[in-house]
C-alpha cells in the first residue's frame, strides 16, 4: 500500500474517542467552534491540518484534545503554556494552541500565562471558562465570584475574582478576547482572529458548566457583543477600560468580543535564526575546544 | 611523579577563580596535567574564597592538602589554610591587606597604583611572582596572559605581572613536561560541548549553584554552536518548554540542582508517561533544601532514581572527570532518543565547576544513536505497540500523521484510556523499554575498573569521587570500581567487577551511604562506608588517612 502522503483535507476533525461531557456543557460549543475554526483556516489560508497543534491542560476542558482528530499534547495541570511555547520554539510553521481551564490556568499556571504574555511568545491561550472545577467535582476558581460556595467553601468564599483580561493587558498579552458558549459564531470567529494573530493571543471564554455552576440564565441577560468602534483595540486606554467594564463579581453589562489587538516582535524568532539549516555541530564543538586558550 | 600545589586565596570578588584558572593555564603551557578545586562561600563580596591547583606529569583530577605555594590577598588566605603550609611552602602575599605575613610581602596597592592599572591586576602580580618561584620563564607567564587577558587590558596586566616576577626570587623548577598544552575547562563546559556532540539542539535552563555555568557557557557560544538557548521563568517552565521542543522534534537538555530538580520532578513524570525525550543535567550540592549553595554533595542519588510519581524507566549516568563527562552527556542525549525516556546526567559541585585538563583527542565516544522514525507507512500511531517497547517517532507538521502526546495512560493512538487491559499494556510497554535500554547498555562500558584484580582490597566509588580514590588506591595498592550508569543498574558489569574484591570500601560525598544503599538494593554488599559530608570533597591524603584506618 502507498501511504496517502498529501495533507488531510480539512473537515471530519472528530476522533472517535468517547464523548464524556455532562450533557449541556459549553465545552461543546468550544470543540465544535474549535473544530471549524481550525478546517476553515485551513481551507481559507492553506494552513496544512498538519501544522496545528493543540494543547490541553488537566480538567474537564482537556478533553477536547482527544476528541479532535489534530495534533495534540495532553499536558499537566496549569502546564500547557510554557510547553506550547516550547513547540512553537522548535518549529515555526506550527499553530499552537493552549485549551487551559480557569482553574488550570489561573491558579496551577498563572505565571506562566503572565511570562508567555510579557514575552509575547507566538501562541494562542483559549480559557474554557467555567468558573468552577469541573472535573473534581466543584470546587471554586480564581473567576469563582465572592460569596461562590464550592464544595471547599461551603460557607461561601470571601475573596473576590481575578479580571484575567485586565491581567493579560497589563502582563503584555498583545491580543485579549473575550468569547461566550452560547455564541457560537461569534465564538468561532474569536477563535480564528486569535490563531491568526502573531503574537500571543488570549480568549476568556465564559463557559457553561451545566453540573456545578450553571449561569446561562445570567450570561444570557448580560453578555453582548461589542460593534465596531465601541473599544479602540489598538490603544491599551481605551482596551482597558471596556476590559473593567464587568469585573467577574458584580452585576454589569458583559462585553464579548476583541478588546486590544497590536502587533510586536515575537519570543520565538531569534531563536529559529540560532538553529537555521540544522547544521553538523561536531565540527563547531570540535572548534571551540580548539579556540580554547 | 612530578606534581606541584599552589594554593590562591583572598575575598569573593577578587578574582579568585579566574586566577586559579590562569595559575592552570601556566602549568598546561608546560605540558602538565591540572586540576583546579574552587572554594567559595555563596555570596559576592568579602568572605574567603580560595582556589587550589594541582599540577602533575600524569592525570589527575583531586586536590591534596599540602601546597608548594601559598598566594594570599587576606589574612585569611593564610590562617585558614595553616594545614596546608608545610616547611617546603612559598608564601607570597599582599603586604597591602595582610598584617602578619610571612614570605614574600607585595605591596600591591602601590603596584597597581604606580603602573595605573585596575585593582583586578593584582592578580597578575600574583601570578607573576608564582612563576618566577616556580622557575617558570618569563615568556611563558606572558603567553599565558595574553591568551586570558582581552587585548585592552593586556598591557596593564603584562606589567603589573612583571612586577610580581621581580619582586620575588626563584625557588624550585618546574621542568617542561613534553606533552601538548592542554585546555583546561569545567566538568559543566564539558556537559554542554558533550550534549552538543549527542545532537543537542537547544538548552533550557533556569540559573542554580552549581550549573549555571552551562547556561551561561551555552548562551555565550549559541551562536559558535548552532543552538538555542532559553532561561524562562522558572523550573517547571524549564522542562515543560523542553518537552514541547521535544515533541516538536528538538534535541533539549535542561540543567539544575536539587531544588529546581524538585520543581522538575513533575516534569520529569510528564516525559516518562508521554514517552518524550529530555536529558537533565543534575548538579548536586548539599541540601536538604538550600543547603550549602555552593560547596558540594553526593546526596540526590536515590532521589534522582526515584523522582517522579508512577513507575517509568530512566537513564542515570553519573561521570567521573571531564572526558566521561563529554561521552555520558552525548550518550544520554542520544539514548534518551532512542529509547524516548527522560536521561539525567547526575553531577556535582566538585565535578561541574572543577577545572581539569581536558584531552579531546583520548576520547573514544560511545557509539551514534539515531532515535527511531516513523517510516510514514499506514496510519502514524504515537504510541505503537512494538516488541522493543519503543514506537517510531514523528513531529507535528509531518503531512499524514496526527501525532498525540500524553501525559494520560493512551492507547496506541494517544487517547485517553483507563480501560484495564490497555492501562497495563502502557506499563508493560515502559518495562519493555527498559529492559531494551539495558540490553543496550550491557554493550557499553557501565562499570569501569582501576588497579591490579588480585588487589584484595577495593574501594567503590561513583561520579566526581573517581580520581580521589584512584590516587589513594595507588598509594594503598587497592583497586577502584567506579559505575558509570546507575539506571538502569548494571548489574551483570558490576557482578563481574566485583569478582576477588575483597574487602570493600565505599567512598561518598554524602552522610548515610547512598550508593551503598543503592548495591544493596541490588543485592550487592557495599564494604564499609567511608563518608564526607561537609560540603568539601575529599583531598586525597585525607582520603588515603580514612581509608588506611578501613583496611587495617
Ligand atoms: C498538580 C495537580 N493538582 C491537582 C490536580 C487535580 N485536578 C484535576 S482537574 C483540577 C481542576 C480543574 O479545574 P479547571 O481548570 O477549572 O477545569 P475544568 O475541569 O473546570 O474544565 C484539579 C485540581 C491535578 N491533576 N494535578
Ligand atoms: S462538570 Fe461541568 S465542565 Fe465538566 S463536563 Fe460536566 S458540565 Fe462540563
Amino acid at each position: 500500500m502507498t501511504p496517502d502522503r498529501s495533507s488531510r483535507p480539512a473537515g471530519d476533525l472528530i476522533s472517535p474517542a468517547e464523548n464524556t461531557w455532562c450533557p449541556g456543557c459549553g465545552n461543546f460549543s468550544i470543540e465544535h467552534m474549535m473544530k471549524s475554526a481550525v478546517a476553515e483556516l485551513s481551507e481559507e489560508e492553506g494552513i496544512p491540518i498538519e501544522n496545528f497543534v493543540l494543547l490541553g491542560g488537566i480538567g474537564c476542558h482537556g478533553k477536547l484534545v482527544d476528541y479532535l482528530n489534530v495534533n495534540s499534547f495532553y499536558g499537566i495541570h496549569g502546564r500547557s503554556v510554557p510547553a506550547a511555547t516550547g513547540i512553537r520554539l522548535g518549529n515555526p510553521d506550527l499553530k499552537v494552541i493552549c485549551h487551559v481551564g480557569d482553574g488550570d490556568i489561573y491558579a496551577e499556571g498563572l505565571d506562566h500565562l503572565i511570562f508567555a504574555a510579557k514575552r509575547n511568545s507566538d501562541i494562542t491561550v483559549v480559557v474554557h471558562d467555567n468558573r468552577v472545577y469541573g472535573l473534581t467535582t466543584g470546587q471554586y476558581t480564581p473567576t469563582s465570584p465572592a460569596g461562590f460556595k464550592g464544595r471547599s467553601t461551603p460557607g461561601g468564599i470571601t475573596e473576590h475574582p481575578l479580571n484575567p483580561l485586565e491581567v493579560m493587558l497589563a502582563a503584555g498579552a498583545t491580543h485579549i478576547a473575550r468569547g461566550y458558549t452560547k455564541k457560537i459564531r461569534h465564538l468561532k470567529n474569536l477563535f480564528k482572529e486569535a490563531i491568526m494573530h502573531r503574537g500571543f493571543s488570549f480568549v476568556d471564554v465564559l463557559q457553561i458548566c451545566a453540573t456545578y455552576f450553571n449561569l446561562t440564565d445570567y450570561y444570557n441577560e448580560h453578555a453582548y457583543e461589542m460593534k465596531v468602534g465601541e473599544v479602540d483595540a489598538g490603544r491599551f486606554e481605551s482596551a482597558l477600560g471596556k476590559i473593567r467594564e464587568w469585573d467577574y463579581d458584580r452585576e454589569a453589562p458583559i462585553p464579548l468580543g476583541t478588546f486590544y489587538s497590536v502587533e510586536k516582535p515575537i519570543y520565538e524568532e531569534k531563536f529559529q535564526a540560532l538553529m537555521a539549516g540544522g547544521p553538523e555541530r561536531r565540527p563547531l564543538v570540535r572548534k571551540v575546544i580548539e579556540e580554547w586558550r | 611523579m612530578a606534581e606541584y600545589s599552589v594554593l590562591i586565596g583572598g575575598k569573593a570578588g577578587e578574582g579568585i577563580n579566574t586566577a586559579g584558572l590562569s595559575i592552570a593555564g601556566l602549568f598546561s603551557r608546560l605540558g602538565y596535567r591540572t586540576y583546579m578545586y574552587f572554594d567559595y562561600p555563596s555570596l559576592i563580596r568579602g568572605g574567603h574564597n580560595f582556589a587550589i591547583i594541582r599540577a602533575a606529569d600524569r592525570a589527575i583530577g583531586a586536590h591534596r592538602t599540602p601546597v608548594d605555594v601559598l598566594l594570599a590577598f587576606d589574612q585569611n588566605s593564610i590562617d585558614n589554610h595553616r594545614e596546608s603550609i608545610h616547611d617546603g611552602t612559598t608564601v607570597v602575599h599582599d603586604a597591602s591587606a595582610v598584617v602578619r605575613g610571612e614570605g614574600y610581602g607585595l605591596p600591591l596597592d602601590d603596584i597597581v597604583k604606580e603602573e595605573k592599572a585596575p585593582p583586578i591586576t593584582k592578580n597578575s602580580a600574583m601570578l607573576g611572582a608564582l612563576a618566577r618561584v616556580a622557575g617558570i620563564g618569563r615568556e611563558v607567564l606572558e603567553d599565558v596572559l595574553r591568551g586570558s587577558v582581552p587585548a585592552k587590558h593586556l598591557e596593564a596586566n603584562l606589567r603589573v605581572a612583571g612586577r610580581g616576577y621581580d619582586a620575588v626570587e626563584g625557588v624550585f623548577t618546574v621542568e617542561p613536561v613534553d606533552a601538548p598544552a592542554l585546555p583546561v575547562l569545567t566538568g559543566n563546559e564539558v556537559a554542554g560541548l558533550g550534549l552538543v556532540h549527542g545532537g543537542l539542539e537547544s538548552y533550557v535552563a533556569y540559573p542554580m549553584t552549581p550549573t549555571s555555568s552551562i547556561l551561561h557557557f551555552l548562551a555565550n557560544r549559541a551562536e559558535d554552536l548552532s543552538i538555542g538557548v532559553i532561561h524562562p521563568e522558572n523550573e517547571i517552565s524549564v522542562i515543560l518548554m523542553a518537552l514541547g521542543l521535544g515533541y516538536a522534534g528538538k534535541k533539549t537538555a535542561v540543567g539544575t540542582s536539587g531544588g529546581g530538580f524538585c520543581l522538575m520532578t513533575e516534569g520529569l513524570s510528564l516525559a516518562g508517561m508521554s514517552e518524550i525525550p529530555v536529558t537533565i543535567v543534575m548538579g548536586q550540592r548539599p541540601g536538604p533544601s538550600t543547603g550549602i549553595p555552593t560547596y558540594t554533595a553526593q546526596g540526590d542519588l536515590h532521589f534522582v532514581l526515584n523522582a517522579g510519581q508512577g513507575e517509568f524507566p530512566r537513564l542515570v549516568v553519573a561521570p567521573g572527570d571531564l572526558e566521561e563527562t563529554y561521552v555520558w552527556s552525548a550518550a544520554a542525549l542520544m539514548l534518551s532518543w532512542k529509547y524516548q525516556v527522560p536521561a539525567i546526567v547526575l553531577t556535582d559541585k566538585t565535578l561541574g565547576e572543577g577545572a581539569y585538563s581536558f584531552d579531546l583527542g583520548a576520547i573514544t565516544p560511545l557509539p551514534d544513536r539515531q532515535p527511531v522514525l516513523w517510516d510514514g507507512a499506514g496510519e502514524y500511531r504515537r504510541y505503537a505497540r512494538t516488541e522493543d517497547g519503543v514506537s517510531p517517532l514523528a513531529f507535528p507538521g509531518r503531512a499524514g500523521a496526527t501525532i498525540k502526546a500524553s501525559s494520560y495512560a493512551h492507547d496506541e493512538v494517544g487517547f485517553t484510556t483507563e480501560e484495564p487491559t490497555e492501562t497495563r499494556e502502557v506499563q508493560e510497554k515502559m518495562l519493555r523499554k527498559e529492559e531494551s535500554l539495558k540490553a543496550e547498555l550491557a554493550t557499553y562500558p557501565t562499570v569501569k575498573t582501576y588497579g591490579a584484580r588480585d588487589a584484595g582490597t577495593t574501594i567503590v566509588c561513583w561520579g566526581s569521587q573517581k580520581w580521589v580514590c584512584i590516587e589513594a588506591a595507588e598509594r594503598l595498592g587497592a583497586r577502584v570500581v567506579h559505575p558509570l550508569v546507575l539506571s538502569p543498574f548494571p548489574t551483570r558489569a558490576w557482578k563481574e567487577a566485583m569478582i576477588g574484591a575483597g574487602k570493600v570500601a565505599c567512598v561518598e560525598n554524602n552522610a548515610t551511604g547512598q550508593f551503598a544503599r543503592l548495591l544493596r538494593q541490588q543485592g550487592f554488599d557495599p564494604g564499609r562506608s567511608v563518608l564526607k559530608y561537609d560540603g568539601r570533597p575529599f583531598a586525597v591524603d585525607e582520603l588515603e588517612a580514612r581509608l588506611t584506618e578501613v583496611f587495617t
